[in-house]
């Protein structure tokens, strides 16, 4: 075996600084490239043929939607006429329930903490996850939060809880590209992965006054 | 018996952290990845992978001593630090487990269909891939990353990768940069190196294959890149496919020039 001396790996991992330091790395950082209509054609089509179906994730799903060709045409910064209108058609669409807007926020909490959904490796038709909690500080108690998006922390308290914020939580829940067209997070009632009792109780725990988020 | 070395490791590891107080003092994550790596299995992985290197198989009962992975026949030394890389046999950009599906197939015989039957293994059954991968990148330790960059096939398959790196799509709308794409971004308590960054780049490739300490197994990149596909909510990447290679080009070029020094331990 040639392997080198346990001391020197312990020194690599353990300071990670001298370690970029060290290194000659070659390039700048690479920037996202511009994309024509072509281009995404081009990449749609290895897709197509590099890629392969497995339980729940069919290979319809890589096909592009407008708002993802639009996305991937401008570097997710489409121009705001364009945005707007995508917007709006992605706004109209999201079906609200009647009434209040506001399930358990308990029930809401184990749906933020879930992860699973709409992989491959999911069973089919089992309740998903919103993996609300890889990305966004939620609640207080739970520590262990991704950062992708913004801190949720007194949601409610900040913001209220009446009919009007009601609707734009549910709405950002059920499709953020309703309101952000090429937003990072996932449109997570139109894409099917949650159902409407479940986007309810996300609501709850962003509004409800008795949510730990707002305390 | 796997696990038993492993905590007798961590424990040893755990001492000799209380030692070196100097080395611990950086994030828990920094004392926590030193402690894996004292504890990591991987010498076992290339051990057993030389076993199977050497190993008579297939129809023709013969070993992969023969398989020439860019250096020549048989040849380990430096062979994966300078992959992916265009093979003109196969007249393709090859990654390591692509190449060595191809020496199976070519060399000892063996159909597409039953040299990819157990591609990824679990904590109680390795697959004969991933004992391999361990194999032959250990014998790259020291030597510069330096896939292939000249040939015109090369640098498709790298303008190809980068494409699909950035390439929004799937239930989730997700492209690779949505989690690998800005600084010091995390998922629950996971940091997520920026990717197209070549010094956050250089030091994972610099690792992979390796060896995951939270669920016990040895991964390899196509692994890496199948997994993230999985969490992206997209349909699967067909093993040793055009975009996977592609892909595993578009990193490796990024983050060039760090020396190998996998196989690696990660979380």
């Amino acid at each position: 075996m040639n392997r080198r001396p346990t001391m020197k790996r312990t020194l690599l991992l353990a300071s990670g600084g001298a370690f970029l330091l060290a290194a000659c790395a070659s390039g700048p950082v690479s920037e996202r490239p511009k994309v024509t209509s072509g281009d995404l054609d081009q990449v749609t089509a290895v897709l197509k043929r590099d890629f392969k179906e497995r339980g729940q994730a069919k290979m319809d799903r890589v096909n592009l939607d407008e708002v993802q060709r639009t996305c991937n045409l401008h570097k997710d910064n489409p121009p705001a006429s364009v945005a707007q209108r995508l917007e709006q058609a992605q706004l109209k669409a999201i079906p609200f329930p009647e009434g209040s807007l506001i399930g358990n926020w308990k029930a809401g909490e184990k749906i933020a903490q879930g992860g699973r959904g709409a992989m491959w490796s999911d069973k089919p038709g089992a309740a998903a996850g919103g993996s609300c909690y890889n990305c966004h500080q939620i609640s207080p108690k739970e520590g262990n939060h991704g950062t992708i998006g913004p801190s949720l922390l007194g949601f409610g308290k900040t913001r209220g809880s009446g009919p009007d914020m009601q609707r734009y939580a549910y709405g950002k829940i059920y499709n953020a590209k309703a309101y952000s067209l090429c937003s990072h997070m996932p449109r997570l009632g139109h894409s099917g992965t949650l159902t409407p009792q479940q986007i309810k109780d996300l609501v709850a725990l962003l509004l409800d006054p008795a949510s730990p988020v707002n305390q | 018996m796997k696990r038993t070395t492993m905590w007798t490791a961590v424990s040893a590891a755990g001492l000799a952290l209380a030692l070196a107080p100097a080395l611990a003092q950086e994030s828990p994550f920094a004392k926590y990845q030193q402690m894996t790596a004292e504890g990591s299995p991987v010498e076992l992985f290339e051990l057993v992978g030389e076993e199977l290197w050497t190993k008579p198989q297939g129809p023709k009962n013969v070993s992969l001593e023969k398989c020439d992975l860019g250096m020549g026949p048989g040849v380990l030394k430096g062979a994966y630090a300078a992959m992916p890389r265009y093979f003109k046999d196969t007249d393709r950009v090859e990654d390591l487990e692509t190449r060595l599906l191809h020496c199976m197939t070519t060399l000892q015989g063996r159909s597409p269909e039953e040299a990819t039957q157990r591609l990824f293994g679990n904590a109680d059954k390795p697959s004969e891939m991933e004992y391999l991968s361990a194999y032959i990148a250990g014998h790259s330790r020291g030597m510069d990353v330096s896939p292939g960059m000249s040939h015109p096939k090369e640098k498709a398959s790298f303008e190809l990768g980068k494409k699909l790196f950035f390439h929004r799509a799937g239930a989730w709308d997700f492209s690779c940069a949505s989690c690998h794409g800005e600084q010091h971004k995390r998922i629950r308590m996971s940091a997520l190196p920026v990717l197209s960054d070549p010094k956050q780049a250089g030091p994972i490739v610099a690792t992979w294959p390796a060896y995951r300490v939270s669920n016990s197994q040895f991964k390899t990149m196509q692994w890496r890149i199948n997994d993230c596909y999985r969490q992206m909510r997209m349909p699967e990447p067909k093993f040793a496919s055009e975009a996977t290679v592609a892909m595993n080009m578009y990193l490796t070029v990024t983050g060039r020039g760090f020396p190998y020094s996998g196989p690696g331990t990660k979380r």
